[in-house]
């Protein structure tokens, strides 16, 4: 069975070469804004994994019923669906975070992988590879989130998951706005390195929105 | 006066979208690539994002609340967004082909900016007057105008600059960001609401 190994194929694809933060450079809202803290950034890139999922099977279940001229509407509004889902069960679930980063949570819907993913995958295909590719870049962007607050908390605050780690001076300015700046950009330049020196790329990531 | 001047200017410079609340960098990166793009993108946003915020608080204190609907906020602000900018786009083309011609490719990308949801999230969360939710999005929209344009000016620079290969491109446009930033935390603590 030759599939087995497209899935997983599929997922890779997710988590590496076109990964949806250091590589596609979609949705980099989130990378910079809630991965002050190792806790929050596992929850969003949870959330986002769960809502690509399910919106790449819903695309795909539905997707011969819908008119191509209405294709993006309705897409807009599975997504949506699925957010509100996933808002609700985190506002029942997990108050604490959910009071800092409930607005990135519902602003979920606007991530452009998300419907990138289903207008370019799941539209076309069958349920079980849709199912596969949103796995992948869910998996993808959850790995992106988690080494960029890894890294923003453990220089920033000196701790990881809230516990405190090395004892040392932490430097504020990576909990801050600028330090998630930062912290993306340095690794996406790495990510662009690793590409250009071991796999022969051409190393620029993607630009626009 | 319902705080309107603090609300406006806590919305354009001290919660700056861009650098304090990280939204919008999506299209932030995508059209300051040239000085022309960028000031084309501010005109349209900021116009988008006053009208579609002022229907988005009339749906939902006239239809929303009354009907205990609120926990569809999501669902319905973004329908009403891309709605609005899709009706904006065919009013555009008929009426005035000029500047359709000229704006019409800003309007298609404004559907994918989170601050075009944000702003009338954070109205119906606050509970603000509609004046206040006006302000509110016409300063989020001169900031969102500010951060692109002071952006757009340093990159057209940073063209000629020499970057390292794998730095080029997005990378450097966020350590730069990064700066701008750390410059605009200076404005915190100039008004408490």
């Amino acid at each position: 069975m030759s599939s087995t190994s497209n899935y997983w194929g599929l997922i890779k694809n997710g988590i590496f070469a076109e990964n949806p933060i250091f590589r596609v450079a979609l949705s980099l809202c989130p990378a910079v804004a809630v991965s002050s803290g190792l806790k929050n950034g596992f929850l969003m890139g949870v959330a986002v994994l769960f809502v690509q999922t399910m919106v790449n099977v819903t695309v795909s279940i539905i997707r011969r019923f819908i008119h191509p001229k209405v294709r993006i509407p309705s897409y807009m509004f599975v997504i949506a669906t699925w957010v509100t889902v996933t808002d609700l069960m985190m506002a029942a679930f997990a108050r604490d975070v959910y009071r800092q980063m409930g607005l990135y949570i519902q602003l979920i819907v606007a991530y452009a992988i998300i419907l990138s993913r289903a207008e370019l995958f799941a539209s076309k295909n069958k349920v079980a590879p849709s199912f596969f590719d949103g796995l992948g870049m869910g998996i993808g962007f959850f790995f992106a989130l988690i080494v960029i607050s890894f890294f923003r908390e453990l220089l920033g605050k000196g701790s990881l998951w809230g516990i405190p780690i090395v004892d040392f001076k932490p430097m504020l300015i990576m909990i801050l706005p600028t330090g998630g700046f930062f912290a993306v950009g340095i690794l996406m330049g790495l990510f662009n390195w690793i590409d250009i020196r071991f796999f022969g790329g051409g190393g620029a990531s993607g630009g626009g929105h | 006066m319902e705080n309107l001047f603090e609300l406006f200017i806590a919305a354009s410079l001290i919660n700056n979208f861009v650098f304090t609340r990280y939204l919008g960098l999506c299209i932030f990166f995508g059209v300051t690539k040239k000085m022309e793009t960028a000031v084309g993108m501010s005109i349209t946003f900021t116009a988008v994002m006053v009208i579609s915020s002022a229907l988005s608080w009339v749906i939902y204190k006239a239809i929303m609340i009354p009907l205990n609907l609120t926990f569809l906020k999501i669902v319905i602000f973004i329908g009403i967004v891309a709605g609005f900018v899709q009706a904006a786009d065919t009013i555009m083309r008929k009426v005035s082909p000029g500047l359709y011609y000229k704006l019409g490719i800003y309007l298609a990308l404004i559907t994918t900016n989170c601050i075009i949801l944000a702003v009338p999230l954070i109205n119906a969360g606050e509970n603000y007057s509609f004046l206040q939710s006006l302000s509110f999005a016409l300063g989020s929209g001169i900031g969102f105008a500010l951060a692109l344009i002071i952006m757009a000016s340093i990159r057209e620079r940073l063209e000629l600059a020499d970057v390292p290969k794998s730095f080029q491109g997005l990378p450097i446009a966020f350590v730069v960001t990064g700066l701008i930033a750390l410059a605009f935390l200076g404005f915190s603590g100039l008004i408490t609401l």
